[in-house]
């Protein structure tokens, strides 16, 4: 039998949860996506050098697990003296991680947009940083903004594992009620359907948020 | 107590990367089987039919795999149906791969063009023939890359087993940590090794992709 009504007693705790994966998704896509429009960028438009480096980054990442790689930078640094909180651990990994998926992504967007573009846009007297912020990033980010945006999914959801190193969110609780109660069924299957919300929550602010960032095309 | 010198890490590493690899086979066989009974369905168009499908897809793809996990180990054990570590891990993550594939199969098979269904059908193919001789030799072609860059997400999903106790290659490198307290050796050995697993994929996948490409 089910019975989902204990868990109602613990809905501050699964609440406390939600908010720390929500806090961490939020932060984690703005500085992911940051991370990866600079290596996007380095590796469209970067000497030889710098561009190999990332293809090095961004290989590494996306050919080892995320909790390898999270333990990693969790067990492995401190280390080689330094030591983070798990918080700090997870923010890291996760960016790294987001960074890396979306380098490859953006990087597509940046490839997609005419060469001359960059020669009217340098003509016309615009510097380097200008033409990019100015000319090439929203047409970019429009071409590749559902990939973007569901990647930045998978690595909202791929961030249960971080209750592997004491990050107190929402997995940990669903682990926390299992253990005091003993409904590990109820409680895995409610947390599922958050994290089922959760995605289409953000699929749904992603949506619009993209139709506000990319509305010159319906004045045109 | 037992001293661990590096060859001793190393060889219980590579041990452990055999499970990893026949946990990824099984879960990448079952997967796509299930994921190709769900495409031959969803190809039906039964509405009905249709919309579980798009359901199911969207549960897997919606809900963390490490939950599913959870799901399958502790709670299905709490239903009271025994379960191993080895058949959650291998239940999970044929339910995630085959939500995966079914997606990746049908913006394949969507690029095949409409008429060649309509086609086969007035000439009097049944919908099992027309699957076998029209559909699946195209789709195939097309679905090949991307299957092939799936297979990295199916071996970096089997690391998720080392949680729910299944001892592959993450589970052995928390427990070698554990050991040595050499964390940095353990897990740099431990991320080397599922790189050279995945590496080749990837670049395989990359390759093939360009391969099409040329052909079109």
């Amino acid at each position: 039998m089910l019975y989902f009504s204990d868990l109602l007693q613990y809905s501050d705790v699964f609440f406390s949860g939600l908010m720390t994966t929500v806090l961490l998704t939020v932060l984690t896509t703005f500085l992911g996506i940051a991370l990866g429009t600079s290596c996007a960028a380095i590796r469209q438009y970067g000497n030889k050098a710098s561009q190999s480096v990332v293809a090095v980054y961004v290989e590494i990442i996306r050919n080892t697990p995320f909790i390898v790689q999270l333990f990693f930078i969790f067990f492995g640094l401190p280390s080689l003296g330094m030591k983070l909180s798990p918080w700090e651990a997870s923010m890291i990994a996760l960016t790294i991680n987001l960074g890396a998926y979306s380098t490859e992504i953006i990087r597509a967007g940046l490839g997609s947009i005419s060469k001359g573009q960059m020669e009217a846009a340098k003509v016309l007297g615009l510097s380097f940083c200008q033409t990019l912020t100015r000319v090439i990033f929203t047409p970019a980010f429009e071409k590749i903004y559902p990939a973007l945006t569901s990647q930045c999914i998978i690595v909202m959801l791929g961030s249960a594992v971080i209750s592997q190193i004491s990050v107190e969110d929402l997995t940990y609780a669903a682990n926390l009620v299992q253990s005091r109660n003993f409904r590990a069924f109820e409680s895995y299957f409610v947390t599922a359907l958050l994290y089922l919300g959760l995605s289409i929550l953000l699929r749904f602010a992603f949506n619009t948020v993209g139709k506000r960032l990319f509305a010159y095309r319906s004045t045109q | 107590m037992i001293e661990f010198t590096n060859y001793d890490i190393l060889r219980n590493l590579l041990f452990a990367t055999q499970w990893t690899i026949v946990l990824s086979f099984a879960a990448f066989i079952g997967g796509s089987s299930v994921a190709l009974a769900l495409t031959a369905l969803r190809l039906t168009r039964n509405a009905t039919v249709q919309k579980v499908v798009r359901i199911y897809v969207e549960l897997f793809q919606g809900t963390p795999l490490l939950m599913q996990m959870f799901l399958c180990f502790f709670g299905l054990s709490m239903l009271g149906y025994e379960i191993s570590a080895w058949g959650a891990a291998i239940l999970s993550l044929t339910l995630f791969t085959s939500a995966f594939l079914v997606e990746i199969w049908r913006g394949c098979i969507d690029t095949l063009p409409k008429g060649q269904r309509e086609a086969s059908r007035c000439l009097g193919l049944s919908f099992l023939q027309t699957l076998r001789y029209i559909i699946l030799p195209q789709a195939i072609r097309v679905a090949t890359p991307p299957t092939v860059g799936f297979s990295v997400q199916v071996i970096k999903g089997t690391a998720l087993a080392s949680v729910i106790g299944f001892v592959e290659l993450t589970k052995v490198g928390t427990m070698l940590n554990n050991a040595t307290f050499e964390p940095f050796k353990v897990f740099t050995l431990v991320a080397l090794i599922y790189f050279l697993l995945c590496y080749p994929l990837s670049w395989y996948s990359k390759t093939l992709e360009k391969k099409f490409n040329v052909s079109r």
